[in-house]
């Protein structure tokens, strides 16, 4: 079924009961051409970019639990494209520009909102990390404007600007950047698999892996084993225990990262505003919550909650930015598990085993990457060769010496 | 999380800087002739257990010791709570 105003029209006047399931329920194949594992929003992005830009659709996405259930429905839902080094900013430009066009693209409103994000500097060194910053945005075609305190002032007039500790000086502002509905992008990238044939297999955890001769055959699967000519891994925070049933281990470590959303308050924070003296960021959703969050909790960890001082830590860093949201109060928060890479920067990569494709290490920002990590991934998986603006996301990049190291903070600060 | 220190007794996991897998303490020998995969592999990959897990956490807040807790990376409990240094000479290091 095509989405239309018509067709919601439509409904309205009929009660709504005409609408149908937006994807089937199939039962598993005993073989596919590909199997990505998780469906989360970058397994969903893969298998939809597959299908249509590929034609495979002889594709099936195995999820433990329901589509989404993992980070892709528990992130605070940033889309930007404000990174520094060449083995990142086209990938994630890249993003920007399918966000850009995804709904009429896949058919389905994920409220994309180019509300702007704004980076927030205290000092003159880090006024100039963040022009060199907007330098290397230019030159990979994303844009960057940057505000002295009088624009920021225009923009966020709420910002304790005569802090005595951290003064807002100016930022680093990318209006293009925004907020997604991270929900309806995982539904539309399902629907729109379904719709061209893949199988989207939930509840069917993937247990391990078939593996003869060097090559990898098929999955064992809570539902039976399956086989596959090739597949591609996508399990986010559950990378290190998924593929270890493979034998490999990789330069991740699973964290958790702690969001947090207030009560509805009227409109006020202009689009997203981070705070750069501490770990701090923060959006309004359509609703009128605070949406904000900060640092990972920082030990290893595969529970989807956090500790206090974590909490205290990123409401400290909040009030010290914006005093005013001291009296608005904590509706809800929650943790997911982050796949913190060595470096901080993804991988999109084969894998040491044929026919076994790996695609984690996105760490607190795998949102935004999800259209170019689909598309990056269904390239690999369809030519068997890196997409152009992924070709530095190699696994082995630490091994050669070839890091991406974005802000020289991994898993930890002082990994590098 | 509270981490029972064996000579501060029960202390605030905030006091304390994570370092991470215990198997850290074993740094690999630097004149082997694999010594540049080993550092590879000691530096960069990980098991990442989802369970029971060793590692090492520093008491930066307090009397600066290094431990090794015992600790289940999915339920936060934790079991067992040891010197680093009385680790390192158990397994036969000089310090
Ligand atoms: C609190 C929080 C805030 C964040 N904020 C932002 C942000 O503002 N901007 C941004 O860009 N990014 C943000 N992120 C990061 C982003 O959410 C993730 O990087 C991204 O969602 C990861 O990709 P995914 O959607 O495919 O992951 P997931 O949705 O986690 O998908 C992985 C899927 O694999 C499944 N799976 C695991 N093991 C198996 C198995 N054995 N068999 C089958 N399936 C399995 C899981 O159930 C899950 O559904 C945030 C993350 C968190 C937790």
């Amino acid at each position: 079924m095509k989405y239309s105003g018509w067709k919601v029209l439509r409904q309205a006047l009929g009660g709504n009961k005409g609408w149908e399931p937006v994807w089937r329920d199939p039962a598993p194949k005993p073989a596919y051409d590909i199997i990505v594992v998780g469906g989360g929003g970058h397994g969903l992005a893969t298998a939809y970019y597959l299908a249509k830009e590929y034609g495979l659709t002889n594709v099936a996405v195995l999820e433990k639990s329901w589509l989404a259930s993992g980070n892709a429905g528990r992130n605070t839902t940033i889309i930007r494209s404000n990174y520094l080094l060449p083995g990142n900013e086209p990938f994630y430009e890249l993003s920007m520009k399918l966000w850009e066009n995804l709904e009429q693209d896949f058919n389905y409103n994920a409220m994309v909102s180019q509300r702007g994000v704004v980076n927030l500097y205290h000092s003159d060194p880090q006024r100039d990390a963040f022009a060199r910053r907007g330098n290397a945005m230019h030159m990979a075609g994303a844009d960057a404007v940057l505000l002295d305190e009088q624009g920021i002032r225009e923009l966020c007039p709420f910002l304790d600007f005569d802090n005595a500790r951290f003064p807002v000086k100016g930022g680093l502002w990318q209006p293009r950047g925004g907020t997604a509905r991270h929900d309806a992008v995982a539904w539309g990238y399902a629907r729109g698999a379904d719709q061209r044939g893949v199988d989207l297999i939930q509840n069917c955890e993937v247990t391990g892996f078939q593996v003869k001769n060097g090559r990898c055959i098929g999955v064992e699967t809570a539902r039976g084993p399956i086989a596959a000519k090739k597949v591609a891994v996508c399990v986010a925070g559950s990378s290190g225990r998924v593929m270890a049933q493979a034998g490999l281990r990789l330069p991740i470590e699973s964290h958790v990262l702690q969001a947090f959303v207030s009560e509805g308050l009227k409109p006020i924070i202009p689009g997203v505003v981070t705070f750069g003296a501490g770990h701090f960021y923060i959006s309004q959703s359509d609703k009128g919550g605070l949406v904000f969050g900060g640092d990972i909790d920082g030990y290893n960890t595969y529970a989807q909650r956090g500790n206090l001082p974590v909490v205290e830590d990123v409401c400290e860093s909040g009030m010290a930015l914006m005093p005013m949201i001291g009296r608005a109060r904590l509706l809800r928060m929650w943790g997911g598990v982050m796949d913190m890479s060595m470096d901080g920067s993804p991988f999109i990569d084969k894998t040491s085993v044929d026919g076994l494709y790996f695609n984690g290490g996105w760490c607190y920002g795998g949102f935004k990457a999800t259209p170019a990590s689909g598309w990056c991934y269904a390239h690999l998986l369809a030519k068997d060769e890196p997409h152009p603006v992924a070709t530095e996301l190699r696994l082995d990049r630490f091994k050669r010496g070839h890091m991406i190291d974005e802000k020289g903070a991994g898993a930890q600060p002082n990994l590098h | 999380m509270i981490i029972n220190h064996p000579l501060l007794g029960p202390r605030d996991a905030a006091e304390f800087v994570y370092l991470g897998d215990a198997s850290l303490i074993d740094r690999p020998d630097w004149q082997s002739d694999t010594a540049a995969d080993d550092f590879y592999e000691y530096q960069y990959l990980r098991d990442n257990p989802a369970g029971e897990t060793r590692e090492l956490w520093f008491h930066e807040q307090g009397d600066r010791s290094w431990l090794v807790v015992t600790r289940n990376t999915l339920t936060h409990e934790i079991t067992k709570v040891e010197l680093a240094r009385d680790v390192a000479l158990a397994a036969g290091r000089d310090r």
